[in-house]
């Protein structure tokens, strides 16, 4: 075996660090064998069988706060670069793998302890290695009347994927909102808490975020500032009742009313959690060989619409969701269907309906996530694949926007002689307040050409959108470099910030280098 | 990507004669595949490991339900992954569960 090691470290520094690693956290808990590095790199890369693929160079798992600060110490007394992962599912966007080749994995998968429930305020206290199967079975077997909102693959943790500014399905889908204070390790080894939790005996670090002066946490997201080894997050309520309702409109045109009234009713809170938009007209003509984009030479509005009266196929569609008592989501559908009827031709269907608690039967096949419901069935979207990486921009939530959107897209797919086949979804959600957000997912194989290919056009599809004005929330790791470069306002004002900030938080560089784009000084000039 | 397919191959084929299970270690072993294992290859809607096995004409399709699977087979896939499924770190599934959910998913194996 190759001992490899962190870059600009010698393998006699490399060995001493890591006896120290050993020292901290047991023999058991420092891996650095090929084997074992298989189970760190990034399951999902881009990169297969390239020299640019991430591998780390070891890992080192503690199991507690105090070994998280002696492993930072450790770190800054040898210069090892350390990539913290809590459970490191973070699949299409790198997975555990570390930015910077040679890193130290800083798993805190050990590190999965529930604090507290509390089901009167609605929030939990958890440890990185916490997934949300975990909490979601804590959860049951205390009979606590909460949910939690779990993204798409249950096997994450809250602290990761909330540190990550993920989304899910239900009225708390917006995870990083959900935050309500952290305990963070900085980069000197010493242990500090945001908010409430700056408060010798607060009572109160789960139920106001913000503390006295300055409000950090989101420092802590998408970032190398620290580590994170509690964090708080808001729960909801058990509901009384869900139920669905979907709305569908006749002809192109009428997406730009039907966005102004989704509009309304998300930002007055009667329509909430998270929905895609579906065009059933579009969606039959890429299942004959077309595409959802609108390519140059393409069908035009008129022949689609056809189309649509031909086949009784709406051109938009959107399955609602609604969470609370049976007579108040009753009258908020009753609303939304007023609402809605402003445009002409518009249609209505009553979905599924459940009170709670309630037993699934197996054939139910409603989406457990809108239930608050962990599992893995979004995995189905890519079975008989190898993985997928994700170009997730952020755009206007209006029907003009969305014209735009799949016109520019439709354009840069032609331009590079690619069929935009491989996107699973072309048309946008709603993870976040007042924004749409798009997930295409690109495939990864473990064939060179096709992945090169594949980086290729991502690149491209990243700065077509920058063009215009639409950055993504989040980027896989071999990406960051890229997406970060396209928040470039006024000369990187806001990149250089993030620099400042990391030199005086972590002057030796050793969390997280790369993370988010943000290097620190002595891999900067060498990068530069 | 070949490679990979061709070690796991080579050990499915090389089935050896298994001893017979302990039965605490068996149920241990469904203990953690009901964890880390049944929510991509359980029964029911939803299950993409096992729906992903069943489009390959894998028969029966669900991994408890199995009786030709060997240790190393399984241990092979946990660490290395497989198509769209991940590997699986010993932060995640120590060796000792790994050997646990052999001998569960070995449990009904013709001796």
């Amino acid at each position: 075996m190759t001992m490899r090691v962190p870059p600009g470290v010698t393998p006699s520094t490399f060995s001493a660090a890591l006896e120290q690693f050993e020292k901290a956290v047991g023999r058991n808990w420092v891996f650095t064998s090929d084997d074992d590095m298989e189970t760190y790199r990034d399951s999902y890369s881009p990169f297969w069988h390239e020299q640019a693929d991430r591998i780390p160079s070891a890992a080192v798992a503690p199991d507690s706060v105090e070994q998280v600060q002696a492993v930072v110490r450790i770190a800054n007394a040898y210069g090892i670069p350390l990539w913290t992962i809590s459970t490191g599912k973070n699949l299409a966007y790198g997975g555990s793998s570390p930015a910077l080749s040679g890193s130290v994995v800083c798993d805190l998968k050990r590190m999965d302890r529930i604090v507290e429930v509390n089901d009167k305020n609605h929030y939990a206290l958890v440890e990185p290695g916490v997934s949300y199967f975990d909490l979601y079975r804590y959860i049951q077997e205390h009979r606590l009347r909460v949910w939690i909102d779990p993204p798409d693959p249950g096997w994450g943790s809250p602290v990761g994927n909330s540190l990550e500014r993920g989304g899910g399905r239900t009225p708390m889908g917006d995870h990083f909102a959900s935050v309500c204070g952290l305990e963070v390790v900085l980069a000197s080894g010493e242990v500090m808490r945001t908010g409430m939790g700056a408060l010798p005996g607060a009572q109160t670090w789960q139920q106001y975020k913000y503390g006295f002066g300055p409000y950090v946490d989101g420092l802590f997201s998408q970032s190398n500032f620290g580590i994170i080894t509690k964090m708080g997050v808001w729960l909801m309520p058990e509901p009384e009742a869900y139920r669905e309702g979907r709305v569908s409109v006749p002809k192109h045109d009428d997406l730009v009313p039907f966005v102004d009234t989704l509009s309304y009713l998300m930002n007055s809170h009667i329509v909430r959690g998270t929905m895609l938009l579906e065009s059933p007209v579009l969606g039959y003509r890429q299942s004959q060989g077309g595409s959802v984009l609108d390519l140059p030479g393409g069908p035009s509005i008129a022949e689609t619409e056809a189309i649509g009266r031909e086949k009784n196929l709406a051109y938009w569609s959107m399955l609602l969701h609604f969470w609370g008592p049976p007579r108040v989501i009753d009258a908020q559908w009753e609303y939304t269907k007023e609402k809605f009827r402003a445009i002409p031709g518009a249609s209505f269907q009553d979905g599924r309906a459940y009170g709670f608690p309630v037993e699934l039967g197996e054939t139910d096949n409603v989406q457990r996530v809108y239930l608050g419901i962990p599992n893995l069935s979004v995995f189905a979207l890519i079975a008989g694949g190898q993985g997928h990486m994700d170009f997730s921009p952020i755009i206007p939530m209006t029907g003009e926007a969305v014209f735009e959107v799949l016109k520019v897209f439709g354009s840069a797919y032609a331009e590079m002689g690619v069929p935009p086949k491989n996107q699973f979804f072309a048309l946008p959600w709603t993870f976040f307040p007042r924004s749409f957000v798009l997930l295409f997912g690109l495939p990864v194989t473990h064939n060179i050409e096709q992945n090169r290919e594949n980086r290729k056009v991502f690149q491209r599809l990243v700065e077509v959108a920058a063009q215009h004005g639409w950055g993504e929330y989040r980027t896989h790791v071999a990406f960051m470099d890229l997406v970060r470069s396209v928040y470039s306002w006024n000369h990187h004002a806001l990149g250089r910030l993030h620099e400042t900030i990391k030199d005086a938080v972590d002057p030796n560089g050793i969390l997280s280098p790369g993370k988010s784009g943000i290097w620190p000084r002595q891999l900067r000039r060498s990068r530069a | 990507m070949r490679t990979r397919w061709l070690v796991a191959m080579s050990m499915f084929f090389a089935v050896s004669t298994p001893a017979a299970p302990d039965q605490a270690q068996v149920e241990r072993g469904h203990t953690v595949y009901d964890k880390w294992c049944f929510p991509c290859h359980g029964t029911g809607p939803g299950k993409p490991g096992t729906d992903s096995l069943r489009q390959r004409g894998q028969n029966p399709a669900v991994l408890e339900e199995r009786t030709d699977l060997n240790a190393s087979m399984i241990r092979f896939y946990v660490r290395h992954g497989v198509l769209f499924m991940p590997t699986f770190r010993k932060t995640e599934i120590s060796d000792a569960d790994l050997d646990a959910i052999a001998a569960y998913l070995t449990r009904n194996n013709k001796k």
